[in-house]
């Protein structure tokens, strides 16, 4: 299994006058609602432990207010926990003072914003390099190494332009190429494209999982959409009123839902487009040495074809190359109704 | 007569300690006050005598420079010289020069002083709620409650119409400062702190450069202020148009008075023309389409 690049310990946040006080009551019961009514405190985290592997995409998702902003603004001390512990690479980052966590910053996790978050007064070149210019690397040096990621941006000739020139997928583009600048191993994207129209939404996502795979960045991110979140997620952590529900893979996770919050989270999802082959084949159906062959690891919205060909069953090969069983319509039925009731 | 109030305390004594302190204050330390603020009359009267000992088409062509630095902008440039040409057929240019020297010498070190404290403002609600209430005073204190002090510790002259100029002048380039830099938008800043700028580089790369618009139309409303205090300023020795009007009215000559109140509206116009140029071209970069 991959090495764990941030553990986030029991960490809890609440904002108002007396975090530490507050969480004291919350810890001896009380829930976010009573804690803003009667001490006018708001629970941002409530004791969430996770682990986010090296090289994955890890997902966060939750509805408005459920903390997740809060929670990926721990990563790079953008805000302080009241309780808890935050390791990077097995690294206390609380016990940072204020000029490693400057360098922690500048050269291991960066960050892409909503709002893209642009310096409006500089042109494209200059927001890319600017991670590079805090850091001290002279000025050609950042410009040159800008260029190269605005080119695996695909934004080559707009080196000179200003943001307000550019549409917002071009401007999300500068956003993540001057989060790749610097070289970080982490990023952290905080609905990165809900800014976005689909289709550049859809671009965007095929683009970031491209870069995932050939540059094996450690990328958290957040997203409101169950879709986004189980295309890009390895692992996917659902949050409720700063509470962590539940954390696993997509297939995980809508396949045993951990409570109800979780269920009628995952409900309106296509699942035909995530869940796999393998995990429903039935090993007791013989097939005809003629059927149609899909793997274990194709969604069953790849099934669907061979059915509308008209094979009564398609046999499912593993990752050996051997048949571990087969589908036939009513079992793909099956699989989808299950969880919809 | 009697009060509305009972006298709780004794005002009278009071006031009488204040005079004392006050006029201790002046024989002590006013001579060594008039030594500190030399360099400064120095530098102002040195001002007004190159201004004045220049040619007109220099002076006129150093306010056009600064015109077309400010603003890239032909028409503003045109329009400055057009107004400096016309200031020079009303026949009061020395005294124009004059009032240039002082109410430069005022903004120039309003801004040094007002948008540090500005700045410092901004970056701490204690020291705004400490600055609040003293800028609020400075705007509503009638400008001859402090004159008078500034001419009794300086004797009147170029220096306490200085100061008095500054006092006056400085709140709204010391307000905007901080309402700018508070104004910038805070996802912006934050990206800053994300990518591991310290306090001070996300001062100078992202606070002050967003909030300069604004820093900007504080500069021009300090230097319009300066302008019209020199009016005031005039009465108590600091020459310039202020002191033709003031001649105009002891005199009763209305020409004069008319003829140097234009000179004043025009170096109004001028100023205003400059720093609105500069502010807008600032305002372009930040928000630049097309082109
Ligand atoms: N600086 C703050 N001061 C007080 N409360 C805050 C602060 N920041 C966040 N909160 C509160 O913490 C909770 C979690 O907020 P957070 O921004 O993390 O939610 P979110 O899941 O990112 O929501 P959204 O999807 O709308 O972005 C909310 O109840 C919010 O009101
Ligand atoms: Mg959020």
């Amino acid at each position: 299994m991959r090495p764990v690049k941030i553990r986030v310990e029991n960490v809890s946040k609440v904002f108002g006058r007396d975090p530490a006080g507050a969480l004291a009551k919350v810890r001896a019961g009380m829930d976010k609602g009573q804690l803003k009514a009667e001490t006018d405190h708001v629970l941002g985290l409530h004791d969430v432990t996770l682990d986010i592997r090296a090289g994955e995409t890890f997902v966060i998702m939750g509805l408005s207010g459920s903390g997740k902003s809060t929670l990926i603004r721990h990563f790079n001390r953008l805000i302080e926990p009241t309780g808890g512990r935050i390791l990077f690479d097995g690294d206390d980052i609380l016990k940072y003072d204020a000029a490693r966590l400057q360098a922690f910053r500048r050269r291991k996790v960066a960050m892409v914003f909503q709002r893209f978050a642009l310096l409006p007064h500089r042109t494209v070149a200059e927001n890319v390099a600017y991670g590079l210019f805090l850091d001290g690397v002279p000025r050609a040096e950042a410009l040159r190494r800008a260029g190269e990621q605005i080119a695996l941006v695909g934004l080559s000739g707009f080196e000179g332009s200003y943001p307000a020139q550019l549409s917002g997928g071009m401007q999300q583009r500068v956003g993540l190429a001057r989060a790749l600048a610097t070289d970080a191993e982490v990023l952290l994207m905080d609905e990165a494209f809900s800014a976005l129209d689909p289709l550049i939404r859809h671009d965007m996502q095929v683009q970031l999982k491209e870069l995932q795979a050939r540059l094996g960045k450690t990328i958290v991110f957040i997203t409101h959409d169950l879709d986004e979140a189980l295309m890009l997620g390895d692992h996917i952590a659902i949050l409720k009123d700063g509470t962590l529900r539940q954390v696993g893979t997509g297939a995980e996770i809508l396949a045993r839902p951990a409570d109800d919050y979780v269920a009628r989270f995952v409900r309106d999802v296509n699942r035909s487009r995530i869940l796999l082959c393998g995990a429903f084949a039935d090993a007791g159906l013989s097939t005809a040495p003629d059927a149609p062959v899909i793997g274990a690891e194709a969604t069953l919205e790849a099934a669907f074809a061979a059915f509308a060909g008209g094979a009564p069953v398609v046999a499912v090969r593993d990752g050996d190359g051997r048949i571990a069983g087969a589908l036939t319509p009513q079992r793909v039925m099956e699989a989808l109704a299950r969880g919809q009731g | 007569m009697t009060s509305g109030f009972p006298e709780l305390w004794d005002t009278r004594s009071f006031g009488r300690a204040l005079d004392a302190a006050f006029n201790g204050i002046v024989a002590n330390w006013g001579e060594t006050l008039e030594i500190i603020f030399m360099p400064v009359l120095r530098a102002i009267t040195g001002l007004e005598r190159g201004l004045q000992f220049l040619p007109w088409w220099v002076v006129v062509a150093l306010f056009c420079a600064a015109t077309w630095g400010a603003g890239r902008k032909v028409v503003p440039v045109i329009v400055v010289a057009a107004l400096l040409v016309l200031l020079g057929l009303l026949g009061v240019w020395n005294d124009a020069m004059a009032t240039v020297a002082l109410m430069l010498a005022a903004t120039v070190l309003s801004v040094l002083i007002g948008v540090p404290l500005g700045i410092a403002m901004s970056r701490s609600d204690r020291v705004r709620g400490g600055m609040l209430p003293v800028l609020d005073i400075m705007q509503t204190m009638p400008i001859f409650v402090y004159l008078i002090p500034f001419v009794m510790l300086f004797g009147p002259g170029k220096i306490p119409a200085l100061l008095a100029t500054i006092v006056f002048a400085i709140p709204p380039v010391i307000r905007l400062t901080d309402l700018g830099i508070r104004q910038v938008d805070a996802e912006i800043v934050e990206a800053a702190r994300a990518f591991g700028a310290s306090p001070r580089q996300q001062l100078w790369t992202v606070q002050v450069p967003l909030a300069m618009p604004t820093i900007m139309a504080g500069i021009n409303q300090t230097t319009m202020m300066a302008l019209s205090m020199v009016v005031i300023a005039s009465m108590i020795g600091a020459g310039g148009l202020g002191y033709q009007v003031l001649q105009g009215i002891q005199r009763l000559e209305v020409s004069r008075g008319l003829i140097a109140g234009l000179g004043i509206v025009l170096l109004a116009i001028i100023f205003d023309r400059i720093a609105q140029s500069y502010g807008r071209r600032v305002q372009a970069n930040l928000h630049r389409e097309g082109k």
